[in-house]
């Protein structure tokens, strides 16, 4: 109830007819014909989908290669690494944001070459998504027989192809948790990409925020209401799938 | 084997590149003024923020317990309902996590404006208008709804692995329900208490966007005031750069301090 009143709210007053936010006065869609019109939103929306698949893709090849390569690392390293993965998830959004911010400004400043904007933008997203693809690779890593990739050597397969055909798709799932992860985290982030994007690109949460500061129009309503129609409709999807599938499993644990 | 630890190269020069330089910068732009040169300034001006600081770690830390309080129960309901109503459950807890934190946060504000949804509905009973919006209530409400999840899913997934044998040897020991809450849930839960503190306090803390939107910068914390240094007209990185070491060196202190407290109470626990 508390979790989902505001967002009633929201999604009802999307269709109100007049600028107010509190009372009712008719049933139109004028608020989603202005969105749609919007290029400021419209743009934004495509920045918020390039980057996210761009750090998705990059944090996934990163991470699971780290992942794989901890594993092999001697111990004290690998504490070491760790730890240091563990900073952007630790620290503060604010203080990982600031202190990108101080690197891009003063490489700008020092040599005139990557001027903050896109390019600093995926960077600092992939930063903040590659500890959650090593996190989610590790387990995966750690459950995995070693012995099946020793055999698959052993039968004479070249390590790079073992690593591909044995190692890859065992741990799959967990690259995939770890990709679809640094995706969405990447879509929603807003304190990290308000401090390292310059002032060249806007993410979609970038531009809702100086809407939310004039706070005027009820584009944003009609904004919530769709993503959350199009999330929903998604996890629905995704979750029955795997409610099923987790159901099935236990069902045959305790079966059998 | 060892020689294949190259392939986390990429990720090591990456890890240095993007969070240790820029957490050196950090400290680097604390201890030194404008032209570069050490001073201990900026780290002295911190006492004229302390009240912002002092507010932040107020208004975090009562929004951490009123999460607890609140997040605890159903954590508990959750982990002992049904397998089919935990997953209903938690999809329930999860969905609206994923509409951006600005436009839920946006939600509260067209709630509890002055002529917002409360108040007008209220007007038409004849109570009120209520002033709600710009006030420190309204941020930690922020905070609450905004965290909420982050308090019950690392508890229930503690709560969730304690396994039903131990419930029914508790039982059969004479235990009641209270005491089997107390003797053996609540010890169970600790670990995931203590993560669910750091979830909700870290960004509570810090946060600028909540105090912006729901205190209309009435009540800036410290976030607002690192935000400004940074972004705002008269950007000075020095200072900002020193607020953020302390409120860093802050946070660390206060996870060291919770996980001794964890520490302390599983040796407590053992020795009963």
């Amino acid at each position: 109830m508390f979790l989902y009143a505001p967002i009633v709210v929201l999604i009802v007053f999307s269709f109100n007819q007049s600028k107010s936010r509190s009372v009712w006065k008719g049933f139109s869609l004028r608020w989603y014909e202005n969105l749609f019109r919007d290029h400021n939103i419209l743009e934004a929306l495509w920045t918020s989908i390039e980057v996210a698949v761009i750090a998705a893709i990059v944090s996934t090849v990163i991470g699971t290669a780290a992942a794989v390569g901890l594993k092999k690392m001697n111990k004290g390293l690998r504490s070491v690494m760790l730890t240091l993965n563990n900073i952007p998830m630790v620290n503060p959004d604010i203080v990982t944001g600031i202190s990108m911010m101080l690197l891009f400004v003063a490489v700008f400043g020092a040599t005139g070459l990557f001027r903050p904007g896109f390019g600093t933008l995926v960077a600092a997203h992939i930063t903040f998504c590659i500890p959650y693809v090593i996190l989610s690779v590790m387990p995966k890593l750690n459950q995995m027989n070693p012995s099946i990739y020793e055999a698959a050597q052993d039968l004479g397969c070249p390590p790079l192809k073992a690593f591909f055909k044995v190692v890859i798709p065992e741990i799959m799932p967990g690259i995939i948790t770890g990709m679809m992860m640094a995706f969405t985290l990447s879509l929603d982030d807003f304190v990290i990409s308000y401090f390292t994007s310059g002032s060249t690109a806007q993410t979609l949460p970038m531009v809702i925020y100086s809407m939310t500061k004039r706070r005027i129009s009820p584009k944003i309503n009609a904004l919530s209401a769709l993503m959350f129609v199009i999330v929903l409709t998604l996890l629905v999807v995704i979750n029955i799938r795997q409610i099923r599938e987790a159901t099935r499993k236990r069902n045959e644990k305790f079966s059998g | 084997m060892k020689k294949d630890s190259w392939v986390a190269s990429p990720f090591m020069l990456w890890v240095v590149l993007f969070t240790v330089v820029p957490l050196a910068m950090v400290c680097w732009y604390a201890f030194t003024d404008s032209t570069g040169a050490f001073t201990l300034a900026n780290i002295e001006t911190i006492g004229t923020y302390w009240g912002y600081l002092k507010d932040s770690l107020i208004m975090g830390a009562v929004a951490t317990v009123l999460c607890l309080l609140l997040g605890y129960p159903v954590a508990y309901v959750m982990s002992r309902a049904s397998w089919g109503t935990q997953q209903t459950l938690m999809m329930l807890l999860m969905l609206p996590q994923w509409m951006n934190f600005l436009l839920r946060t946006y939600a509260w504000m067209t709630i509890l404006e002055n002529n917002g949804l409360i108040n007008t509905l209220l007007g038409k009973i004849g109570i009120g208008p209520f002033h709600m919006i710009n006030t420190k209530g309204a941020i930690v409400l922020g905070m609450v709804y905004n965290f909420l999840p982050y308090m019950i899913l690392p508890i229930y997934s503690v709560m969730e692995k304690i396994h039903k044998s131990l419930f029914e040897a508790a039982n059969d020991l004479g235990a009641n329900r209270v005491q089997t809450f107390r003797r053996v849930v609540l010890p169970l839960s600790l670990p995931g208490v203590i993560t669910g503190i750091t979830m909700v306090f870290v960004p509570s803390v810090s946060t600028f966007v909540i105090s912006q939107m729901l205190g209309g910068g009435r009540n800036p914390l410290i976030g607002d005031v690192i935000e400004r240094l940074f972004v705002g007209a008269a950007p000075n990185y020095n200072v900002g750069a020193a607020l953020s070491l302390v409120l860093m060196v802050l946070i660390l202190i206060s996870m060291a301090v919770m996980k001794k407290f964890d520490d302390g109470e599983e040796t407590g626990g053992l020795m009963m």
